[in-house]
């Protein structure tokens, strides 16, 4: 075992802390995602305009500027609001931004945007036959949303949904920015004070390829299952 | 009290944007009929069948099934739109469609696609509708396929397990858009064999058919559509051997 001098479970609390940041990032970019193509594909106007809005404004914003404007930003928000409730109903209201749930946030809603237009492009993939098939059976709109165009989205959806993952897991880094002591952070500090950077990134560089090894294998097996009942080749 | 018709249609037009394909199509059944609906192509003949559930609205006309007239109103732009979703929802379940790319649910087992509108829409116990669906697959024939995926199974294969699902619903009027259209020569036999004999069980059926023995055969009433409008309609007898459209007789001459 290579020696940490003493930073091992700084460290390791730092890798819990990006574990957690992706997978929470991760379950609120894949809602935030269904529900953004549900709105574009709603033929609502105002839905589609809401989310059109969106993902346009997201994907052409950097990573670490949405980041910085959501953190500092937020908090400067809740502050005017606070001020202004109490001096004008005086009603008690504060929230200091957290910057874990600033990143969780953060991360969330960008990568929302590229879940969005994944699964946009996926429920379009749907031959239109099967969702004909279920409303000439009396099915809701919603049970067609549940039982047919999810379960049949999702072989298209999967290798979409596990690229934006990967990126979405390596993007967690950007944190330590924010002042959140996620592994890069604690490494960070580590490397600077021993001056032994190589010591202290390579073994964080090696738990994100080992985090992205183990989902990947994950994904494959998912997508084995979404792909039940294809004839592959033909 | 004489049991309502299982389905009445009366005087149906259906317009896309600017072109008149239906101009008023009205046919009566009563149970156990069969009716086929013949003609070339773009003759209105599918988009009929279509306006019966409703996968199109039609732009004039009432559709009435088993005595329960379906409503309709008006959107903002002035379209006629259906007035009651679940009213839908509910005469789409006793109208089962059979298509002519079969649509079964490629993410589902036969038995799964069998049993998830009787369990979903029509709230049948599973258990129940597990059992029905078993007869069903027996009756079509391809109960040992009871468990493979449509994409493992030929065309005729598929479409008797879609009419296995169609049957699954205990429909009161059976809908088949072109059932052997999209199949193999040899695998067409199969298809009309089962259809055959759920005529013979006396089933309510509407099918839009290019097989004309079936039609001769088998229906009790034929209907010839050209342009959006009947040309020909009675038994098959009078629509077959003594047509008085002039189209008819064309369209019953050998082509080569």
């Amino acid at each position: 075992m290579i020696d940490l001098k003493g930073y091992g479970p700084a460290l390791a609390e730092g890798a819990v802390v990006t574990v957690e940041l992706a997978f929470l990032s991760l379950a609120l970019s894949i809602t935030l995602g269904l529900l953004g193509a549900s709105a574009k594909l709603s033929g609502n106007r105002f839905a589609h305009g809401v989310a059109a809005t969106y993902t346009t404004l997201i994907r052409g914003v950097p990573d670490l500027v949405m980041m910085l404007l959501f953190y500092y930003g937020g908090q400067v928000m809740v502050n005017t609001l606070s001020d202004y409730l109490w001096y004008n109903h005086e009603i008690e209201f504060f929230f200091q931004f957290d910057p874990f749930i600033s990143g969780v946030v953060t991360i969330g809603l960008i990568f929302g945007a590229y879940m969005t237009e994944t699964f946009r492009g996926a429920f379009l993939a749907v031959e239109s036959g099967q969702i004909e098939a279920a409303r000439a059976y009396g099915f809701s709109r919603w049970h067609t949303f549940r039982r047919i165009m999810v379960p049949q989205m999702l072989r298209h959806a999967l290798p979409g949904v596990g690229n934006n993952w990967q990126v979405l897991l390596k993007t967690t880094a950007l944190v330590s920015i924010i002042g959140l002591t996620d592994m890069v952070r604690v490494a960070e500090e580590a490397a600077k004070a021993e001056r032994m950077p190589f010591h202290f990134f390579i073994p964080v560089a090696a738990v994100y390829l080992a985090l992205t090894a183990v989902t990947e294998l994950f994904i494959k097996w998912l997508d084995k299952r979404a792909n039940v009942g294809v004839v592959q080749g033909g | 009290m004489a049991e309502p018709a299982p389905l009445i249609c009366r005087d149906i037009h259906k317009t896309f944007d600017q072109l008149e394909v239906l101009k008023g199509i009205s046919l009566e059944t009563r149970k156990g009929d069969v009716v086929s609906l013949i003609g070339s192509s773009g003759s209105g003949k599918s988009t009929f069948l279509r306006c019966i559930n409703l996968l199109e609205t039609p732009t004039a006309g009432d559709i009435i099934v088993h005595g329960d007239p379906i409503r309709f109103t008006e959107n903002r732009k002035g379209e006629r739109i259906p007035a009651d979703n679940r009213q839908v929802e509910l005469i789409r379940s006793r109208l089962s469609m059979v298509f002519q790319s079969f649509n079964l649910w490629s993410h589902m087992t036969v038995l799964e696609n069998i049993i998830e509108a009787p369990v979903h829409v029509l709230k049948v116990p599973k258990k129940e509708a597990i059992e029905r669906a078993e007869a069903y697959l027996h009756k079509v024939g391809i109960y040992e396929r009871k468990d493979y995926y449509p994409a493992q199974m030929s065309g005729g294969q598929q479409q008797r397990a879609a009419i296995a699902r169609a049957l699954a619903m205990e429909p009161e009027v059976m809908l088949f858009d072109e059932p052997t259209s999209a199949l193999d020569p040899e695998l067409v036999g199969e298809v009309l064999k089962v259809m055959q004999s759920l005529a013979e069980e006396g089933r309510t059926m509407i099918v839009v058919t290019h097989e004309m023995a079936f039609a001769r055969d088998v229906s009790t009433q034929v209907l010839f559509l050209h342009q959006g409008v009947i040309e020909e309609q009675g038994t098959p007898d009078k629509v077959f051997n003594n047509p008085d459209s002039e189209r008819m007789k064309q369209f019953l001459a050998p082509k080569f």
